[in-house]
């Protein structure tokens, strides 16, 4: 028989032990990839294009493009996304009827979709069906999808925590429900939009499967001049590096250079939320 | 219902009947209430008092499965009636509400908020309805050289001076309030229960309390609910002196409550 204290000091070992795990998995990655990249990152690295087989230059290129497609991707699924969850949860608020029970499930499920099923709806719809081309403007169309169910669940819990007394403190002043909206509930649910939005953002500036079918380029040095262009990308460059490389041994330091740009890119998206976030916070108490 | 005096009934209701899904919380209220007074409706918790007024601005209608049945006259015109502008309604009948809950905008925005929404952009009249409205609420004074300051910098009693105030700024006829000061100390309450007396001159108030103190003080009419029904209704000095109804009586003597 095994006493409580005992069981206590067990239970506590375990959990402490598993936090500990996800801890050292990230800091060895981070370092893993920092102490390989950082020798690699320079001006040059950053704004030249790929030189040699890509052996050498930089990745000046990937960069824009992946910054073109996440502002692209922020174009078309803010709004669609920050629409939504207003009508959901402003105009449809407690109302049980079926539509909105639907449209509800549905962006539940669409959050839950695989990236590669998106790339091949976007392949199918945009590239093919409506002859968008294989280009910035179906991959970033293509994301959007990918995005817009993390701005709804983020936008529905930004507007659901502002206090119900706004609500009520415009309607008995006679607004209308879309005045209402617009100037007693938007106001203070905009810093948790944005927070979820960003994050959604962050998690498809690092998808490739999606781009990868839907427009993103091999090789390109060059910027894309056009939404109908092809373009370079971090993530899916990365890829390119790892397995087309025809001599890995010269290939290795700028592809973990890359990483490195991606990552930094990924993690001051990131901050830029967690930031956003505590200040809002702060502000509330 | 008569009159309780001769002057102007300002709202009246015909077997006012509200549900909320199945629960029956106001059961054939019939009650008038005049003109620039000060009418309290008081009660134990439960008993409709909040719902009442609430019916009187149709703002039980954003909780979702309110029906209602009967008429609330406001000037004679029943305000559940199709041609209403609900819209229009809350803008004459104001509402202050239990806890103060101001916007976190400045003082100034607080106030211009409600003649914002109504259209009114010129800088020069959004100012003199602020002013206007502070000093109606006994609160200019406090405020006059901090209008820019965010509004939840103000004590709890400024805040809902603060809330009087925004409610008045759209220029209303009749002045709901539901217990203003139950998050409020003595001092803060004293200011507010000053306040509802001057506001007669130019306003119809009807406040909710569940202090008896306070309605005694007050108030012109009080009425008393119970269970959904309004129990007994009349003159503020003959109900807490001479009350009709054993219920009443038994409430104001504090037996429950």
């Amino acid at each position: 028989m095994i006493s409580r204290r005992v069981r206590e000091k067990i239970a506590f070992t375990f959990l402490r032990l598993s936090a500990l795990l996800v801890l050292v998995a990230l800091v060895a990655i981070l370092y893993y990839i920092v102490s390989n990249g950082i020798g690699v990152v320079n001006i040059g690295f950053l704004l030249k294009n790929p030189e040699e087989g890509m052996t050498r230059g930089g990745i000046f290129p990937a960069i824009v493009g992946t910054v073109y497609l996440v502002a692209l991707t922020l174009l078309f699924a803010l709004p669609l996304g920050v629409a939504t969850a207003i009508y959901l949860s402003e105009y449809a608020r407690g109302k049980n009827n079926r539509v909105v029970m639907i449209i509800k499930m549905a962006t539940r499920i669409l959050a839950g979709i695989p990236s590669i099923v998106y790339g091949l709806l976007g392949l199918g719809l945009f590239v093919l069906f409506l002859n968008l081309r294989f280009s910035i403007l179906s991959a970033s169309l293509t994301l959007s999808f990918l995005t817009v169910p993390i701005i709804i669940a983020a936008s529905e819990e930004a507007l659901e925590s502002v206090p119900m007394s706004y609500r009520e403190a415009a309607l008995a002043l006679g607004a209308t429900r879309w005045q209402t909206i617009r100037s007693a509930v938007l106001p203070y649910a905009l810093p948790g939009i944005m927070t979820g939005s960003i994050l959604g953002l962050s998690r498809a500036a690092g998808e490739t499967a999606p781009i990868m079918i839907t427009g993103v380029a091999y090789y390109l040095p060059r910027l894309p001049i056009s939404l109908f262009d092809q373009f370079m990308a971090l993530p899916f460059h990365i890829f390119t590096l790892s397995t087309q490389s025809s001599n890995p041994q010269l290939t290795r330091p700028v592809q973990f250079g890359t990483v490195f740009v991606l990552m930094a890119l990924v993690l001051v998206m990131n901050l830029a939320a967690i930031v956003i976030r505590s200040r809002y916070s702060r502000l509330r108490a | 219902m008569k009159a309780l005096s001769n002057n102007n009934l300002k709202i009246q209701t015909k077997n006012l009947n509200l549900w909320f899904s199945e629960k029956h919380v106001l059961k054939n209220v019939n009650i008038v209430i005049e003109e620039k007074k000060v009418t309290a409706i008081m009660g134990p918790s439960g008993c409709g008092k909040t719902t009442l007024i609430r019916a009187f601005n149709r703002m039980n209608e954003i909780i979702l499965g309110c029906r209602t049945s009967g008429e609330v006259l406001i000037d004679g015109k029943d305000v559940y009636g199709l041609d209403t502008d609900v819209v229009d309604l809350r803008r004459r009948v104001g509402l202050v509400f239990q806890k103060p809950n101001p916007f976190p905008k400045s003082i100034y925005d607080n106030v211009a908020f409600g003649p914002r929404i109504h259209g009114i952009t010129r800088r020069r009249q959004l100012d003199d309805f602020v002013q206007f409205s502070l000093q109606e609420a006994a609160l200019w004074e406090e405020v006059k050289d901090r209008l820019n300051d965010s509004a939840l910098s103000l004590s709890g009693g400024q805040q809902q001076r603060l809330c009087i105030a925004r409610a008045l700024a759209v220029a209303p006829e009749v002045v709901l309030m539901d217990e203003p000061c139950s998050a409020l100390d003595p001092a803060a309450t004293a200011k507010i229960e000053v306040l509802m007396r001057k506001l007669t001159q130019n306003y119809t108030v009807i406040i909710v309390t569940h202090n008896m103190q306070q309605a005694a003080r007050v108030s012109d009419f009080t009425a008393f609910m119970y269970l959904g029904e309004l129990v007994e209704y009349g003159e503020t000095k003959k109900i807490f002196e001479n009350p009709e109804n054993e219920l009443t009586e038994k409430y104001i003597t504090g037996k429950f409550g």
